[in-house]
């Protein structure tokens, strides 16, 4: 595992420690004789190296365990609802604590204090500003506008309608027969109801295309695809294992994969010249690349359609990685979560499901990511799925559920909304579209003001290039960009540095929270940003 | 790490592996706890269709209340449906992930734990992480408070789901604060100290004592005196202190529970004190609704309140749920009144199932608190060992068709004593498995068998 320098002093250190140091002074002061006399250099250099070696040794083994790498593993909340500065507040409040007292502040563990420092990275920071800012057509007109939170607020009109005519009804028993909270009070199982894997299934062949059908009975339920794809973590992968995963990536699986599980992830990186598609060779390098540095490659993560660029993995593709995972013995984690929000109309979403279906494979190596929050815009209800081929896996990610389990009524609110097939049907193709007509409007501003997007075909956003804009190409160029975009344009984007883009200049932008009236007075900021950038300033 | 491996199941050659922490026992699901819990699902008794099935008395969950709370959604249905008959608020609600919680229920929480501890102690909203439950609440301390391989010290006996909650992904290790029956298990001095000598001479670095006040599977509320010292001791080896209260709503009497929340008042509020103190509590049992996975972590530690916010985002509660629960526990008429009752409802349920096994010559510890009794059938033990006890619970199991909890499971150093729950079933039921204990138990002094 990678080291990164501690920015905060230790915590003031126990007793022993302090005690070997002074036996440590005391054996340096003779040997000065040692030195002036017979033997004189080499004795004199040797005996105090050696000293100074055990002594180290002897410091080692009393210091707590190295902390894990710091970079962006902590958060505020990605939401816009409320202002998370009460973060910032709290932490500089704990430095007080530090060197306080002569038995020093009670501590935390190594995560604990790694996850406690705040986060730098420009995607959380960029939440964080907008949370303090929000645009609001009416009453904060000059606002910072949210492209930086791939939310889809598009369709809200239909799942209101859908709560006034059902949602009474869907929590009480129907015909109001008998309340049924104690079907809904009591101990539930940990995985989710069946009823609901049931619904869930179907929900999912309906959004992944009929090709493919989903078993319940290899579906583990849990609080969203954060805790879903840490608890997958958990069970694949020992601490200090790797995984491989596709550059650019979201922001999120830094923290969501490394936090508690000390498990590294090994960027294999993409290219615009392949429009970011991943290529073999490209994993082969990083796999070999991990041997090298003594890594354990356990799986791959792939997020099909994309999170940041938004394309969709070929059936190519697709094959050549289970040949791969076939070949090295690993797993392979796709992460779906994006399958139903396709705006793309050349190209045909295949889960891995449907491959895995079509081969002779073994399946046990092949998982599947999904969840409510995109595309049916319910994240703050907490929906994710773990969908396994493996027999033991699913044992393990069962019994894991029980820290991250769905709210009993919201389980039964979904089993009634996904077995509304009407209405889904409805709703599927009604996003499908106003994603479409967003895309267009969206990527058509951008292309006016001289800026290209990747060729995407699904997903919450587009993946921007505007290294046109930027003096300098570079992270640090790119960084200014960003700044510049969200301080003097008042719009928040995603820099690609954020998501580990090898090639400067991307920026992600999410459209889907935006109403149709809205892109204009957008493209007018970015615009006016891209100009201050052409005139040098 | 504390965790015990066993083979990788049925390998195939050449099929990918699993973690370690996926094929370790860590989990638990073996032990007796949930072997009793076996028996019941594959033969649970019913009073019409299955009169001679085994009565769950392993499963602490309280139904005693249960008609207060359809009758408050009855009369309240804004709390479920984001405002009469419309949607307002719905859009919000649906798109909100922050992970510090509904400002609204983080406050209502507040008020709700200050009511229970009849206002001797004050609770801070902004110190409250909600997480998915207790279960989670308590993992998430863990791993914030200790690294992989520390310890934690836990008096015994205990709740069994602590060996598998707080050790299992967190490679944290417990280590037993023992307590005897010639004192009502209560935890003293001499036992702490024991036990952080016993870490440390096996080199495992203390992080806290974790107490779980009132006490599962005791029953009983941990005395005041025992509070003071269990913090100055905390104090005194600058370790952690955390306290699940979540059955305090579920003690007898209002007075008799006193918080750790309140000794910290009672000191000033020293700095000292507080930056240990970690609460953790849940609605699962004073109110009823675990399957609404409702948790929270309340520190007096700022970097712990920070840093445990962060992590709850693996853990959040449903924003559905928290609206709704935030209406509910807002209105401090209904709160006031369902606390009084279901105080009421539990303590007769109580005197019952201890004057029942009382008839049957069977005595318990004297409790004051929760969903169980701690019973003693030591007297009856063929050999007074876990084998015996183990020997003594397969019949009970196996014959009698009750699924009670035995005391090695629990850690208990004194072998016979077996928790016993009274809260998850009608009045009837526990006439039957009343009635059921009595006869084994006179058929067993008699021929030494249950037949």
């Amino acid at each position: 595992m990678t080291e990164s320098p501690s920015s905060e002093p230790e915590p003031p250190s126990p007793k022993p420690r302090a005690a070997a140091a002074g036996n440590g002074m005391r054996l340096v002061v003779p040997l000065q004789g040692v030195v002036q006399g017979r033997g004189g250099l080499i004795l004199g250099s040797l005996i105090p190296c050696a000293l100074f070696y055990f002594f180290q040794l002897y410091l080692k083994r009393h210091r707590s365990p190295k902390r894990p790498p710091a970079s962006s593993s902590n958060p505020p909340s990605p939401s816009a609802s409320s202002p998370n500065l009460g973060d910032l507040a709290r932490t500089s409040s704990r430095s007080n604590l530090l060197g306080r007292g002569s038995i020093g502040p009670v501590r935390l563990s190594s995560r604990g204090m790694a996850i406690a420092k705040p986060n730098d990275s420009p995607y959380y920071v960029g939440l964080e500003k907008v949370a303090g800012d929000p645009f609001h057509r009416v009453d904060n007109p000059d606002g910072i506008i949210q492209l930086g939170l791939s939310e889809n607020t598009l369709c809200f009109d239909l799942i209101e309608r859908w709560m006034k005519e059902n949602l009474m009804d869907s929590l009480m028993g129907g015909d109001g027969a008998e309340l049924s909270i104690n079907g809904m009070a009591t101990y539930q199982p940990f995985d989710g109801l069946m009823e609901l894997k049931v619904a869930m299934a179907d929900f999912m062949s309906r959004v992944m295309g009929k090709g493919v059908s989903f078993d319940p009975s290899q579906m583990v339920l849990m609080a969203g695809a954060t805790p879903a794809i840490e608890i997958l973590t958990f069970c694949m992968a020992d601490h200090g294992n790797a995984f491989l995963i596709p550059t650019p990536y979201y922001p999120g699986f830094d923290r969501d994969i490394k936090f508690r599980t000390g498990v590294e992830l090994i960027p294999v990186h993409c290219r615009s010249a392949d429009n970011f598609m991943l290529t073999v060779t490209a994993l082969d390098q990083a796999y070999n690349q991990a041997r090298k540095r003594g890594l354990k490659v356990r799986g791959i993560l792939i997020s099909n359609p994309s999170n940041p660029v938004g394309n969709i993995l070929s059936r190519e593709t697709l094959n050549e990685l289970l040949d791969f995972a076939q070949e090295k013995n690993i797993h392979i984690i796709s992460d779906e979560i994006f399958a139903g929000s396709l705006y793309g109309t050349t190209e045909e979403f295949v889960s891995m499901a449907e491959i895995i279906e079509a081969e002779e494979f073994d399946k046990g190596r092949v998982h599947i990511i999904y969840g409510l929050s995109k595309d049916l815009s319910l994240p703050g209800f907490r929906v994710g799925v773990v969908y396994s081929y493996n027999e033991n896996i699913l044992a393990a990610a069962k019994r894991l559920a029980r820290f991250s389990s769905i709210s009993a009524p919201t389980q039964r609110l979904l089993i009634s909304m996904l077995s509304d097939t009407k209405f889904i049907e409805e709703y599927i193709e009604t996003n499908r579209r106003r994603i479409r007509r967003m895309y267009e409007l969206f990527v058509g501003g951008l292309d006016q003001l001289g800026i290209q997007c990747a060729k995407s075909s699904g997903g919450l956003y587009c993946w921007a290039n505007m290294s046109v804009l930027i003096a300098l190409y570079s992270e640090k160029g790119e960084l200014e960009l960003w700044d510049k975009l969200l301080n003097v344009g008042k719009v928040n984007v995603t820099p690609g540095s954020a998501c580990h883009c090898i090639e400067p200049g991307w920026f992600r932008c999410c459209f889907t929270a935006l109403a149709e009236e809205d892109v204009p007075l957008v493209m007018e900021r970015i615009g006016k940003v891209a100009e201050m950038c052409k005139s040098g300033q | 790490m504390a965790i015990e491996l066993e083979q990788q199941p049925k390998p195939s050659a050449g099929a990918v592996e699993l973690s370690k922490i996926a094929v370790s026992e860590t989990h638990g699901e073996d032990s007796p706890y949930f072997a009793g819990w076996k028996a019941y699902d594959e033969n649970p008794y019913d009073e019409l269709t299955n009169p001679t099935g085994v009565i769950q008395m392993g499963l602490a969950e309280n139904q005693v209340s249960f008609d207060l709370l359809e009758d408050f959604l009855e009369h309240h249905s804004e709390a479920a449906t984001w405002g009469n008959g419309a949607t307002a608020g719905f859009r919000d609600n649906a798109l909100f992930q922050d992970y510090h919680g509904l400002k609204s229920f983080r406050g209502a929480m507040a008020s709700f734990m200050e009511q229970i501890r009849g206002g001797r102690a004050r609770f801070d909203p902004d110190r409250i992480v909600l997480t998915a439950g207790a279960t989670a609440a308590n993992e998430l301390l863990t791993f914030i408070l200790a690294n992989p391989g520390d310890a934690l010290l836990i008096p015994t006996p205990y709740y069994p789901g602590f060996d598998r909650d707080l050790r299992w992904r967190t490679g944290v290790q417990i280590v037993p604060i023992h307590c005897h029956s010639s004192n009502n298990f209560q935890i003293t001095e001499s036992a702490l100290h024991a036990a952080y000598d016993d870490a440390v001479s096996r080199n495992l670095n203390v992080r806290g004592v974790l107490i779980t006040n009132p006490s599962n599977p005791l029953g009983a509320t941990v005395q005041r005196a025992a509070l003071e010292q269990i913090l100055d001791f905390a104090v005194e080896k600058n370790i952690h202190l955390v306290s699940d209260e979540i059955y305090s709503g579920s003690t007898f009497s209002s007075a008799e529970f006193v918080s750790i929340a309140e000794i910290l008042e009672s000191r000033g509020s020293r700095h000292v004190d507080r930056e240990r103190v970690h609460i953790v509590y849940s609605l699962s049992k004073d109110l009823g609704l675990p399957g609404f996975r409702v948790g929270t972590i309340y520190s007096y530690n700022d970097a712990v309140v920070t840093t445990a916010r962060r992590m709850s985002s693996f853990t959040l509660i449903s924003s559905q749920t928290q609206h709704l629960l935030a209406c509910m526990l807002s209105d401090k008429e209904f709160t006031a009144n369902y606390i009084k009752t279901n105080r009421e409802r539990l303590r007769k349920r109580y005197d019952v199932i201890i004057a029942g096994l009382r008839r049957a010559g069977i005595e318990c510890l004297r409790g004051n608190a929760g969903l169980f009794c701690w019973m003693n059938l030591g007297p009856l033990l063929k050999e007074s060992t876990k084998e015996g006890e183990l020997a003594l619970w397969n019949l009970i199991v196996r014959d009698v068709r009750l699924n009670i909890s035995p005391g090695s499971s629990c850690h208990c150093s004194e072998p016979g004593w077996f928790r016993v729950c009274f809260a998850n079933m009608s009045e009837a039921t526990l006439d039957v498995a009343l009635d059921r204990l009595h006869r084994f138990v006179d058929e067993y002094r008699r021929t030494g068998s249950s037949q």
